[in-house]
């Protein structure tokens, strides 16, 4: 899969990330060596082969009780927003 | 002012304790190198009040004697660690003004044990890179200048912990490695950097790069004072549910023990070609060291290794991708304006991320996308499956592995920025630990022909954080590296 300047442009659409026409130009150039690297993995037989998600082992986890221990600091929640009215989060417009 | 920063924590602590001066004394000490170190750009925040005032509590403890592990003692803090109402960046423009309402659980298990906060210590923008030049807040300069007498980068993404305490300010920080990031620092500038097993601190208050990676460490002047960091950090957090429940051990102890017996393996792929003959040359040196101290070595062989950077840079930015997908202008403190919300969120993350950040998360969204899913993130899962089945298989044969901690010494800063790839070349080393979850530690042997220092790396078998402190010990004591850099950054 080559990447190109259309690629780079969907995956910045699916990044939310706008970008200047320089910065896919060099992004394509970028992942484009990133992926080619990448590609050596295919080397590798893996048929068979269990992936492992995390090193830590889910018999390592226990499950505490499903109840409220913790919470009501909604004005701490909030203090980092740029913008807040009334203990909300404020956005743009979502629905005409 | 009398000069503290060749006294390491124990000593230190056995000083306070016999009162031959105070920890306000002690705290004006390092105060003031940090601010005479300034030209390093190792701090972001500094919080010299605080730690004036800290210390006035501390030392009302002593006089009881009723003082704590640690107290009085200064610490750094990577700026990826949420600290109580004081800034925390990440050092980036995202975070630019992100005042956290909590603390991290290892930075609180310090503070409960005395530990005072010194400042909060640049590093790569979000942990993502190896030199500390991807920092909103600038790069780092590592206290060691090369034989040319060219400023050279801390290593990264630690590289304002690693700095500082090369620097001798503070006595000790504390950093996260997600790929090497306390270590390659630790190794660039002379310190000693421990990576703990997977789950063995909580993650609770740190600021997500990748979750399956992500681990908090210190990085101090010697191995005795980093097993006594450990061991305040390291807790089983009901926050943290991957904190393990394992019982900590006296990682102190662990420094004293004989490595008699041992059994301490040689990858024959760490000797590979790339390494600088410097370098080489004390893989060899520490085979003598630790058959001199009663250890046997073993050849053992990693065959998967080689693979590991490249599956790292799937999992990594694909965890990456998804952590920081919460920075989107309506929780944290920066926003873009714009008309609807899709462009705000687009612009918000262009204007707040910088290069590598946006780099690394559009691999990941690319390797996560539908279609892709498959021959990328699962491949890299299972690739990451065969890298820590060789480990197990090595761990069946030996007690700990020994190996340099990175390919070259400390690079000039401007010489590997152009090409990422050139740039993720330099975790080679320390990827592979953290892809298997393993604890391992970086300890200063020498100096290259280039008069920088060189760090070599001990892996330890999954919670065995025990075996690498006895090992390291022991290499710490055969290469009595005890220099530290020029204080150029002085003036006059």
């Amino acid at each position: 899969m080559t990447i190109d300047n259309k690629l780079v442009e969907r995956i910045a659409k699916l990044s939310r990330i706008s970008l200047t026409e320089t910065e896919v130009n060099n992004l394509t150039s970028e992942l484009g060596n990133i992926m080619d690297w990448i590609e050596q993995l295919s080397e590798l037989d893996t048929e068979g082969i269990n992936p492992v998600f995390s090193s830590f082992g889910e018999e390592d986890i226990k499950y505490r009780a499903d109840e409220v221990n913790d919470g009501g600091y909604r004005d701490e929640v909030i203090s980092n927003a740029p913008k807040s009215e009334d203990g909300f989060f404020l956005v743009p417009k979502v629905v005409d | 002012m009398t000069d503290f920063s060749h006294l390491s924590i124990h000593e230190t602590i056995t000083c306070l304790k016999r009162k031959d001066f105070s920890v306000s004394e002690l705290i004006d000490f390092h105060v003031s190198s940090m601010e005479n170190g300034r030209e390093l750009n190792a701090f972001i925040t500094e919080t010299a009040d605080i730690a004036r005032e800290k210390a006035i509590d501390s030392d009302n403890r002593y006089l009881k004697g009723e003082e704590n592990l640690l107290d009085g003692i200064p610490i750094g803090i990577k700026d990826m660690f949420c600290t109580k109402g004081i800034k925390t960046t990440a050092s980036s423009k995202m975070l630019e003004n992100f005042i956290p309402p909590y603390e991290s659980t290892v930075t609180q298990n310090l503070w409960n044990d005395g530990a005072i906060l010194l400042g909060k210590l640049n590093n790569d923008e979000f942990a993502m890179g190896s030199s500390n030049e991807t920092s909103f807040y600038g790069e780092v300069k590592n206290p060691w200048k090369n034989s040319k007498g060219n400023f050279t980068v801390p290593g990264g993404s630690s590289g304002g912990s690693a700095a500082s305490v090369a620097a001798g300010i503070g006595l000790a920080s504390l950093g996260t490695d997600t790929g090497g990031s306390i270590r390659q620092p630790a190794s660039f500038t002379g310190t000693v950097g421990l990576k703990p097993t997977y789950g063995r601190c909580s993650r609770w208050g740190i600021i997500a790069f990748a979750s399956s990676l992500d681990q908090a460490g210190p990085i101090t002047r010697n191995v005795k004072d980093s097993a006594l960091i450990l061991n305040s950090i390291c807790s089983h957090d009901p926050k943290d549910s991957t904190s393990s429940y394992k019982e900590i051990p006296d990682f102190v102890n662990a420094t004293d023990r004989s490595i008699k017996g041992m059994k301490i393996g040689i990858p024959k792929e760490y000797e590979a070609d790339g390494i600088s003959e410097d370098i080489s040359s004390f893989i060899e040196k520490g085979k003598e060291w630790l058959i001199d101290s009663g250890a046997e070595i073993v050849d053992i062989s990693l065959p998967h290794i080689k693979y590991a950077l490249p599956c790292y840079y799937i999992i990594a930015p694909a965890e990456a991708s998804s952590n920081l997908a919460r920075y989107d202008g309506v929780k944290y403190t920066h926003r873009a304006d714009a008309e609807n919300i899709i462009e705000m969120y687009e612009e918000t993350r262009a204007q707040g991320f910088g290069n590598e950040v946006k780099r690394r998360i559009m691999i990941g969204t690319y390797v996560l996308s539908s279609g892709y899913y498959d021959a990328y993130y699962l491949k890299a899962q299972k690739v990451r499956s065969m890298i820590s089945q060789d480990f197990k298989e090595a761990f069946s044969k030996v007690d700990a592995i020994y190996g340099p901690s990175t390919p070259s010494t400390a690079f000039e800063i401007g010489d590997k920025n152009k090409d990422p790839l050139e740039m993720y070349l330099n975790d080679a080393f320390t990827v592979p630990v953290n892809l298997a979850g393993l604890p391992a530690v970086s300890v200063p042997v020498g100096l290259d022909k280039g008069n920088l220092p060189i760090g070599m790396q001990l892996i330890g078998n999954s919670f065995d954080e025990e075996s690498i402190l006895s090992i390291a010990s022991c290499i710490e004591k055969s290469a009595k590296f005890d220099l530290t850099p020029e204080k150029w950054w002085i003036n006059g």
